[in-house]
């Protein structure tokens, strides 16, 4: 995962405009989702005006620094640790240096340090049997709650999707008008539940889709979204899906909600 | 998934929305001078607005902060019981007055409500105010007009100033772990919300003398006690007495 990040002295803000339309880029959200969303017809380089004056301060506070785009980061993680486990005790009891550490290798985009220190975090797989035992998180320091000794409830995998949604009747993807307007992203931030079902063996994200955008996916799918939450698309925690492409780095993974774009992606 | 509130502290979205909805009512239903009323708002799905999704909204809180520039008329207010002096003057107060909207959402992660909420600079003009004197407290109330709009939205640091001795301290030890920015889930924008990892906890503590079915209509009025203080706002105690 990479954040855009624009050190200026004068004006600390991360808003852009793509030429011609302007868009008010959220700066918590990583490049990648954000450039999956945003360009139907992906450019390399995505070109990008950087404005220092003109701030729109009544519909978008002023950024805050780093300091308040880490933490931001570090409660999703939180909130990714608590849907799994059911605590974010893991994340909580990281050491200061790991915490720094972690910190760092998403700043820089460098995959394996951030392996290295969310493996210990231990965020899955998940069992067989698709439940979570809360007692298997592992002695930590400065733990003092007794772990409560075979509980277990179904586990859930952290999902965000940003939405966007496309005029109807559209062959090609990248004839989409461009989005002109944050608000016309639907943002949502909801765990999916992996339930045991008869005749289903793995779990998809196209299940998960279903399941999540009920709306989007009747008679008529129009919607085109962007990936899962960096912390849900490790390669550790959620092994059942099958349907992206392997080696692929998935936070960077458009999941498409149409039939068509599905069907390629399970096949691949 | 209509799961019981109960023992853990947390609640489902039905609940939310039975409790929510108990507020909005009860709130109504009492006359809270300070604060406006709650309203229930829909999410939007595709344009369309949701029956089974969506936030309860307190919108346009002041806070005056004291201490702004007053010029005093002639007329010196009389110390005695009950006297209402009338004290006519002309200030402009622009920066003193933050205007905040709180919104309580349901977390799907976390499964309790989460508070969010931000604030504006507004531009204001106090043409008259009344300083009211009793035998145990003498206020002052602002009659507010030309209030503007188009403010600018609040930092952290600016919100400081309005919120309570305990938040203050809190926010010294850790900054954003307190309160931290997130993206609204309905609004596409980042707010402030009060981090919610700890909320089933004391819930679990507060409900848990209460059966069943008062604990689920009552989850609402129990949260808000503990986070409204968080933010300074005052809840009044006629939420919590049985109609």
């Amino acid at each position: 995962m990479t954040l855009l990040n624009l050190e200026n002295p004068c004006y600390s803000c991360r808003f852009f405009a793509d030429s011609p339309f302007y868009v008010r880029i959220v700066r918590y959200i990583p490049i990648g989702v954000l450039f999956d969303l945003l360009c139907a017809d992906p450019e390399r380089p995505w070109n990008l005006t950087v404005h220092f004056r003109g701030y729109p301060a009544d519909i978008l506070s002023p950024c805050e620094g780093e300091d308040s785009v880490k933490w931001n980061y570090n409660n999703s993680l939180k909130e990714a640790a608590f849907i799994i486990t059911g605590n974010s005790k893991n994340v909580m009891n990281m050491s200061q240096a790991d915490q720094l550490a972690m910190w760092e290798s998403v700043r820089k985009g460098d995959l394996n340090s951030y392996m290295n220190i969310s493996t210990k975090l231990k965020l899955g797989p998940f069992e067989e049997d698709f439940l979570v035992r809360t007692s298997s998180l592992g002695s930590r320091q400065g733990s003092d709650e007794p772990e409560s000794p075979g509980s277990v409830k179904p586990c859930r995998v952290p999902v965000r999707l940003y939405v966007r949604r496309v005029q109807e009747d559209l062959e090609y993807l990248e004839d989409a008008i461009p989005v002109s307007d944050w608000e016309s992203v639907s943002y949502i931030n909801r765990p999916f539940e992996i339930r045991k079902e008869e005749g289903r063996r793995i779990t998809t994200l196209e299940h998960a889709l279903e399941t999540l955008l009920p709306e989007f996916f009747g008679s008529k799918p129009t919607a085109r979204a962007a990936g899962p939450e960096p912390a849900a698309a490790t390669p550790d925690s959620a092994p059942d899906d099958s349907d992206t492409t392997p080696g692929t780095p998935r936070d960077r993974e458009p999941a498409s909600a149409s039939p068509q774009e599905m069907d390629v992606a399970k096949r691949a | 998934m209509g799961s019981s509130s109960a023992c853990d502290g947390t609640l489902s979205l039905d609940e939310f929305n039975a409790s929510a909805k108990a507020l909005v009512t009860k709130w109504r239903g009492i006359d809270v001078d300070a604060l406006p009323d709650w309203e229930w708002r829909p999410c939007r799905k595709m344009g369309v607005p949701s029956e089974t999704e969506g936030f309860v909204a307190l919108e346009g809180v002041y806070r005056i902060r004291a201490g702004s520039q007053i010029e005093e008329s002639s007329d010196d207010p009389v110390p005695d019981d009950d006297v209402v002096g009338h004290d006519t003057s002309v200030q402009s107060s622009r920066d003193n007055v933050h205007l905040y909207d709180f919104h309580i959402v349901y977390s799907f992660s976390y499964k309790v409500p989460v508070l969010y909420f931000q604030g504006l600079q507004a531009g204001m003009h106090i043409s008259e105010h009344y300083w009211i004197f009793t035998s145990s407290a003498s206020f002052l109330i602002a009659n507010v007009c030309n209030l503007s709009l188009g403010g600018q939205l609040l930092t952290l640091d600016e919100i400081k100033k309005d919120l309570p001795p305990h938040s203050l301290q809190l926010l010294n030890e850790s900054k954003w772990t307190f309160i931290t920015r997130e993206e609204h889930p309905h609004l596409s924008r980042p707010w402030f919300t009060l981090h919610p990892c700890g909320t089933s906890d004391w819930m679990k503590l507060l409900l848990h003398k209460l059966g069943d079915k008062d604990r689920s209509l009552q989850y609402l009025p129990a949260w808000l006690s503990v986070a409204g203080q968080a933010v300074g706002l005052k809840i009044p105690l006629k939420l919590y007495c049985s109609s």
